[in-house]
């Protein structure tokens, strides 16, 4: 990235003895949709507040544009914020809280008039222009929100989990609307959220964050496919992660010993004995009644099946204990005559089996 | 049930006992203030406004009337403004002896109001400021800045913490954020504030009487008139002042309720 639009260059932040954020490095790139996403208390809002200049660094430098931010105040920059309580002014109607931006850098009444109402139509609320914030529904105001911010035309806009509030119907048209809005006006979108659906969604590229450090980057595919290590496999999806010792090298796999059994993986540089984890994605992992004639297999319990409409979810158990999922197509299931107790075999490919770092 | 309908009336009876005691004096009052006899007693005499022609006709109580309703209308202001600066300052601020800070504030209503307007007079009088009008609005000031604080501090309490944040992310500097976004927020806490620190002046009697000098507010001059003899002018007198507090006091609750039920939060 020659030249990113922001960055975080060594970033430290600290609340007292609490570390929020830790050498935090990362570029964000011109007109990208990134999605800083990890558990509560992980740092994200945090990262997100420091772009927005509301939380200084303790240590470090932040770069907007080129320039340093460090100690420019909050109303000097063009970073306007989507926040999770939506933060609309109660006293104020639709169309002044879209305003009211406008109003503060000193446009006119006119202009401000003429944008507050494209805006407002673009978002389709104008007819909701003069009424109190207390009488437009969750949806609306998500909506005054978004105009209030994107009406101050920035490079960037922030947004701190802002569908959070919204019930699942929403959200999904919500991410629609986003996803477009970002395409058409080719801004930069940093996002933060909680939700994997959300950030795989829409991002570009995904920051997993946990204590305040950056876990990975990459876009939704990579993170999916290759976590780098074994807080983003457990974070991330649904995977299935086994640790074992590494029993012998051979020709194009690495032999790993687990509780399970012992498994291939693609080879990777460790020594006899070291201990190493590996994960396989649930929908990588294939079913049969009977013993099939692959490399990587193991017999489980049939434990419950859990319906996402097309796709299943299988949860199964190894003689050891260990707890599988595999994910398949309803009709694949039934071609199986299963319930709860029945033996199955789980096999993968060796491929499939993604080697886990610092494990 | 028949526990529940005992104590109910217990309740009720209560209630009515305490209101019986708060009120029942101030509607004798009102009701002698309409009496055409020189003492209080009952059987009643015929109804009259002769005491109320009384009071309008004397230049005093004019005088009186005028010094309590400039002494009140700049307390509240002043009171207001000083509750508005330290609620603000708890709301906003996180410092140490914070504790300590908002226990000073809230100390003036603790300190009985003889021991208040002795050491107002002796401290006043060191300045050279007792006695005149001054003297008792800044009396007042610090006696009802703790009530107004309490009202906006409530209303502060009430405020997406994200509010101010959002101003600032949206280009408002600090002043900017203060006038159009905390100011129009504790709006109806300000005016519910000013009303309340204006009864509260308006009828205060002690500290008025030790540092006002020969600028009498209303109270004071009820005062006067009850060590001279038993005149039924104070009844009269006595009814308006009432009159105007309750309505203050009213006002105060209308503005503060009225804008909670309206907002979403």
């Amino acid at each position: 990235m020659a030249n990113p639009l922001a960055s975080f260059t060594n970033v430290h932040k600290r609340f007292g003895d609490f570390v929020a954020v830790e050498n935090m490095n990362l570029e964000i790139e011109r007109g990208e949709f990134l999605a800083i996403m990890g558990s509560s208390g992980c740092g994200k809002t945090t990262t997100l507040r420091m772009l927005a200049g509301l939380d200084a660094p303790t240590s470090g430098d932040i770069h907007i544009g080129g320039v340093r931010m460090n100690d420019v105040k909050p109303h000097e920059r063009d970073t306007p914020m989507v926040w999770q309580s939506l933060a609309l002014f109660p006293f104020l109607s639709a169309r002044e809280n879209v305003e009211f931006g406008m109003k503060m850098r000193g446009v006119d009444a006119p202009t401000r008039r003429r944008r507050a109402t494209e805006w407002l139509d673009r978002m389709e609320i104008g007819e909701f222009a003069e009424r109190d914030i207390s009488t437009l529904s969750g949806g609306q105001r998500q909506r005054v929100a978004l105009a209030r911010s994107l009406v101050m035309e920035p490079e960037m806009l922030l947004l701190d989990e802002p569908l959070s509030a919204l019930d699942a119907n929403l959200v999904i048209r919500m991410q629609a609307v986003l996803t477009q809005l970002q395409r058409e006006l080719g801004i930069t979108f940093v996002y933060v959220t909680h939700s994997q659906s959300e950030a795989f969604a829409m991002a570009d590229r995904v920051v997993i964050m946990s204590q305040g450090r950056i876990d990975q980057i990459g876009t939704p595919k990579d993170i999916y496919r290759a976590p780098a290590n074994r807080f983003v496999a457990e974070f991330v999806g649904r995977n299935n992660i086994l640790s074992g010792v590494v029993d012998r090298h051979d020709a194009g796999a690495v032999q790993v010993r687990t509780a399970s059994g012992v498994f291939s993986v693609p080879p990777v540089s460790a020594d006899a004995g070291a201990e190493l984890a590996f994960a396989v994605s649930a929908d990588l992992v294939t079913l049969s009644v009977s013993e099939p004639d692959a490399p990587n297999r193991v017999r489980c319990t049939l434990l419950s099946e859990e319906f996402i409409g097309s796709v299943v979810t299988v949860f199964c158990e190894s003689a050891d204990g260990q707890e599988f999922k595999l994910q398949l197509q309803e009709r694949e299931l039934n071609q199986h005559d299963l319930k709860s107790g029945s033996h199955v075999w789980l096999s993968w490919r060796t491929e499939d089996a993604h080697v886990l770092d610092g494990s | 049930m028949n526990r529940v309908r005992v104590s109910n009336w217990v309740f009720a009876a209560y209630v009515l006992a305490v209101f019986s005691f708060v009120f029942a004096p101030i509607l004798f009052s009102l009701v002698f203030s309409f009496n055409s006899q020189r003492f209080p007693t009952i059987p009643l005499g015929d109804f009259s406004t002769e005491w109320y022609a009384k009071i309008f006709a004397d230049p005093d109580v004019w005088e009186a009337a005028l010094n309590s309703l400039i002494v009140s209308a700049s307390a509240a202001v002043l009171a207001t403004f000083l509750g508005f600066c330290t609620a603000y300052s708890d709301y906003r601020y996180n410092f140490r002896f914070k504790g300590l800070y908002l226990a000073l504030i809230l100390l003036p209503p603790t300190i009985p109001l003889i021991i208040m307007a002795l050491a107002m007079l002796a401290w006043l009088s060191k300045l050279g400021l007792s006695g005149q009008l001054w003297s008792i609005i800044i009396a007042h000031s610090v006696l009802t800045a703790p009530f107004a604080m309490a009202v906006i501090r409530l209303r502060l309490n009430q405020m997406d913490p994200d509010l101010e944040s959002a101003a600032w992310n949206l280009g408002g500097s600090e002043w900017q954020t203060m006038r159009h976004v905390i100011l129009p927020f504790c709006r109806p806490a300000i005016v519910s504030a000013l009303c309340l620190a204006a009864a509260v002046s308006f009828d205060e009697f002690a500290v008025a009487w030790f540092v006002s000098g020969l600028n009498k507010t209303v109270p004071v001059i009820i005062l006067e008139i009850v060590q001279g003899n038993i005149d039924p002018q104070v009844n009269a007198i006595g009814t308006f002042v009432f009159l105007v507090s309750i309505t203050l006091i009213v006002l105060a609750q209308v503005f503060f309720i009225s804008r909670r039920v309206k907002d979403p939060r």
